[in-house]
């Protein structure tokens, strides 16, 4: 064995990793020139990076944002920059946001020849107040639904939403939403109380005449007795003038909201032992699911009232509701089955030899977890029944695209595209970017670590 | 000793039909059947009395009528005094050509994104997230119409490819022509042609089919067939003796050669577009509203193929390709024998529910002026005629009847791959 001349004794102080493997440097090394390929990929990134921003920086900043029409926004263009390409006329936006916001709604309901720029000389309320109103009770009446550390209390406004929202966009009589909501309450303590007295079946049944009785026959005696005594209301604000992107959000709203408990009984149908209930659910859901969205718009418009008795009409925007409903309620259907078809049978089993009986295992059992399972799908759903809503312009309803429309056959802005289309573009971005990453979120909260 | 014996029979009693779960089922479907029956009865009855009332009893004799209008997108012969059906029936072949088009360019852009967006350069896969949450976030009605308003005011007109310095020039070896009026590319054309044969006579589906088509056709299948059994063989051969012998040749040759020599023997060229006049004559000629449609679509569903085949490959387990790694298989073989089998299990059957998606959001043709189905039977049909119900209801059969082939194709593929569990 050889002698040791030199042994160590301390320990080395730990090196500084090389400058080439840390920080800025470090980090683009392995990203993004990690080999010949991913270099020249980087570059052509960069480069193609360089040629949108290029394009689309200076025609959004270097823009023209007072203008009355376009001809004056490319005078405009003309003397700042010496050309008229590449610039962006803004002017259109600020002259008609509004409208692309509010469609033809009244900003002043109750004095009809009012603008924004020329309020009557009484308002005390801020423009557009009834549907800014019901947009921000939308929030608040979803926070307790969408997030768990909001106050449950707030339960109350998600409850009158409904009932709210309707008297809030349309007017009228504050009596007809209450009265609906009666008919609600009528159908809710019956079930309740009911069962002590006469049977769970009887009250099940006793319930849904009675509410039926309320809204059918009862309420239309009853409404306008309580009008004339206490004639408490808005004035009415005409469906052809809603429009514009608070008519995109309406639609979205009243779809999503009614489209998921249908979707979900729907779905129960189809997963359902009962063969006649099980193919009338497959067959609605394959029918609706089978033809395009601008087919049932069409039955709106033109076929739906051949479908009602002779003499009913109701307006194009509530045909137009239920048409977008029943297509959303077959496409979430599609989706909860998902997740029930995902449920490990075990937990119906479990249910069962606990003696839950049908309703009470979908609802404490079934239910939760097959949601939480359907969240992915049935956020999506969603974002594509509030991009569907736009096909609405087809059938001559102002929805933004409707209105940019309108607005480019005006003379003042014919020939103008990009900054209507940028804008329009951008409001459906932020809605829909929204919802999706709040159902990643949820996704996220709800894991409960297994699969 | 004591003996059991059944209790007694019980007879059949009404409230039975109620709390006895045997027979409870029967009762609430017999409910819901008459429920959906008198559902169905009184919307009918309504829809008789509205139709009486107007004097628009329900008759189909509208569709032999002469249509009067002009499609100007029209794969078979088609003039403005060919019925109402024949319209109808040009329109459902310009819907599935959008469709097919927008199928398989939707799945070529949508497979490159959905690889890129797994890339491990940090940059391409950032681009390629946006892209897919540019496209996936806005509306479709909006792509179509953005990309009708890129064609139509940023592309040269016809008359800028004239004169001695032109301000356009032809692209591809000047073969096609770029306009704001269309787009027009060289048509195949033989000189030496077997001519078309006549299908289905006088009717209103008649159709002329180019026999240098089938032909061609024909010979590339009998190719196909071919190189098949080509490859069965070089497969029989390594399983006897270990060795794979070289087929890729033979296989290129057996598909190139054959429909060479046919192309040859039909004298196959290509006719140019020339610019005569005003406008570009020769060639075909895609239209703006059709080009427009199709970039749409097959860009906006591509951003949804991109998430599915990017979940595809997600789905495969690393341990998958480690342990064919080990089993000493080559990479590429590694991808076509282990993963893809794999991963298009995961990624087929939502891939063909894009499809059907994108079939259905054809119909958006009508707000660029593309005459599909929606545009001729569900638009200036009805309009002209006034029978909105036939009209639609027919619409909405057609497309039914088109989802439920591609459901019935896919319940078929879907079968065919399950997976044979416990």
């Amino acid at each position: 064995m050889s002698e040791h001349k030199f042994v160590r004794t301390e320990m080395l102080p730990e090196q500084t990793p090389p400058v080439s493997e840390v920080g800025v440097i470090g980090w683009m090394r392995a990203n993004l020139f990690s080999g010949w390929f991913n270099s020249i990929l980087t570059i052509l990134s960069l480069l193609f990076i360089y040629y949108i921003l290029s394009g689309v920086v200076p025609w959004t900043f270097q823009s023209v944002w007072n203008a009355g029409s376009l001809d004056e926004c490319r005078q405009i263009m003309k003397a700042t920059w010496g050309e008229t390409h590449g610039h962006a006329c803004w002017a259109v936006i600020k002259d008609r946001w509004l409208q692309l916001l509010y469609g033809f709604y009244p900003p002043y309901p109750y004095a009809p020849g009012a603008t924004v720029g020329l309020p009557p000389s009484d308002a005390w309320l801020p423009s557009y107040f009834r549907p800014n109103l019901a947009l921000v009770l939308l929030f608040v009446a979803l926070s307790p639904v969408l997030f768990s550390n909001v106050s449950r209390k707030l339960l109350i406004v998600s409850a009158a939403y409904p009932f709210l929202m309707p008297w809030l966009m349309w007017g009228g009589s504050l009596w007809v939403p209450v009265s609906a909501a009666l008919g609600f309450v009528i159908l809710f303590a019956i079930l309740k109380y009911g069962p002590s007295v006469m049977g769970s079946l009887v009250s099940v049944i006793v319930a849904v005449l009675a509410a039926l009785a309320w809204w059918m026959v009862l309420s239309g005696y009853v409404t306008p007795v309580l009008a004339d005594l206490m004639p408490i209301g808005l004035p009415e604000v005409q469906s052809r003038q809603f429009g514009g992107f608070m008519l995109a959000v309406l639609l979205g709203v009243v779809a999503i909201g009614l489209s998921l408990p249908i979707g979900v009984v729907l779905a129960l149908g189809r997963q359902s032992d009962l063969l006649i209930v099980k193919s009338l659910c497959v067959g609605f859901i394959e029918t609706i699911r089978g033809v395009p969205l601008i087919t049932l718009l069409f039955v709106a418009s033109v076929l739906l009232n051949y479908f009602l008795p002779p003499g009913t009409d109701f307006d194009i925007i509530v045909r137009v509701m239920i048409m977008v409903t029943i297509f959303a309620s077959a496409y979430n259907a599609e989706v909860v089955r998902g997740g029930l078809a995902a449920l490990p049978k075990g937990q119906y089993e479990g249910a069962d030899s606990l003696g839950l009986n049908y309703w009470q295992a979908q609802r404490l059992i079934i239910m939760p977890q097959a949601l939480k399972i359907a969240i992915p799908g049935i956020v999506s759903t969603f974002i594509g029944v509030f991009k569907d809503t736009t096909l609405v312009s087809i059938i001559g309803l102002l929805d933004p695209i409707g209105l940019s429309q309108g607005i480019r056959s005006n003379a003042e802005w014919n020939g103008i595209y990009w900054e209507l289309f940028a804008f329009i573009a951008v409001l459906f971005f932020i809605f829909c970017f929204g919802m999706s990453r709040y159902s990643m979120w949820l996704e996220r909260k709800l894991q409960t670590g297994h699969r | 000793m004591t003996t059991y014996t059944d209790p007694p029979k019980e007879s059949f009693r009404l409230s039975m039909l109620l709390y006895d779960t045997r027979y409870r089922s029967m009762t609430i479907q017999i409910v819901a059947l008459m429920g959906f029956m008198l559902l169905a009865a009184w919307l009918i009855s309504n829809t008789i009395q509205n139709l009486a009332a107007l004097g628009k009893p329900i008759e189909f004799g509208f569709f032999t009528e002469a249509a009067g209008y002009d499609i100007n997108q029209h794969i078979i012969e088609y003039g403005n005094q060919d019925t109402h059906l024949r319209a109808s029936f040009v329109g459902l072949l310009n819907t599935l050509i959008v469709a097919v088009l927008g199928c398989v360019t939707a799945t070529i852009v949508g497979v490159i994104i959905g690889v890129l967006r797994l890339s491990k350069n940090w940059l391409v896969a950032r681009i390629m997230t946006v892209y897919v949450e540019m496209f996936r976030n806005v509306p479709l009605l909006l792509w179509i119409l953005l990309a009708m308003a890129i064609l139509i005011e940023s592309l040269p007109q016809p008359s800028a490819f004239r004169g001695e310095d032109p301000a356009a020039t032809m692209k591809l070896f000047e073969s096609v022509a770029i306009t704001n009026r269309g787009l027009y590319i060289p048509e195949p054309l033989f000189s030496r042609s077997l001519g078309d044969v006549h299908l289905l006579g006088q009717s209103s589906f008649r159709m002329d089919v180019s026999l240098d088509f089938l032909a061609l056709v024909l010979v590339l299948v009998l190719s196909i067939f071919a190189t098949r059994k080509v490859t069965a063989r070089a497969e029989r051969i390594q399983n006897a003796t270990g060795l794979r012998p070289t087929t890729w040749y033979i296989n290129l040759g057996l598909i190139v050669i054959p429909s060479t020599i046919l192309l040859i023997a039909l004298g196959f060229h290509l006719g140019y577009p020339e610019l005569k006049g005003f406008n570009f004559q020769g060639g075909t000629h895609l239209r703006n509203s059709l080009t427009a449609l199709w970039l749409a679509l097959s860009l906006y569903t591509a951003a949804f193929v991109a998430e599915i085949v990017r979940g595809g490959i997600l789905a495969i387990s690393h341990g998958q390709t480690e342990a064919a790694s080990a089993l000493g298989i080559r990479p590429q073989r590694i991808m076509r024998l282990v993963v893809l089998p794999q991963a298009l299990r995961v990624i087929i059957p939502p891939l063909i529910s894009q499809y059907l998606n994108l079939t259905k959001n054809s119909s958006l043709a009508i707000a660029v002026g593309y005459m599909d189905i929606t545009g001729t039977l569900g638009g200036i049909t009805m309009n002209q005629t006034g029978r909105e119900l036939e009209c639609v209801l027919l619409l909405m059969l057609v497309y039914l009847v088109i989802s439920l082939i591609i459901s019935a194709v896919m319940n078929w593929y879907n079968n065919r791959v399950k997976l044979v569990e416990r």
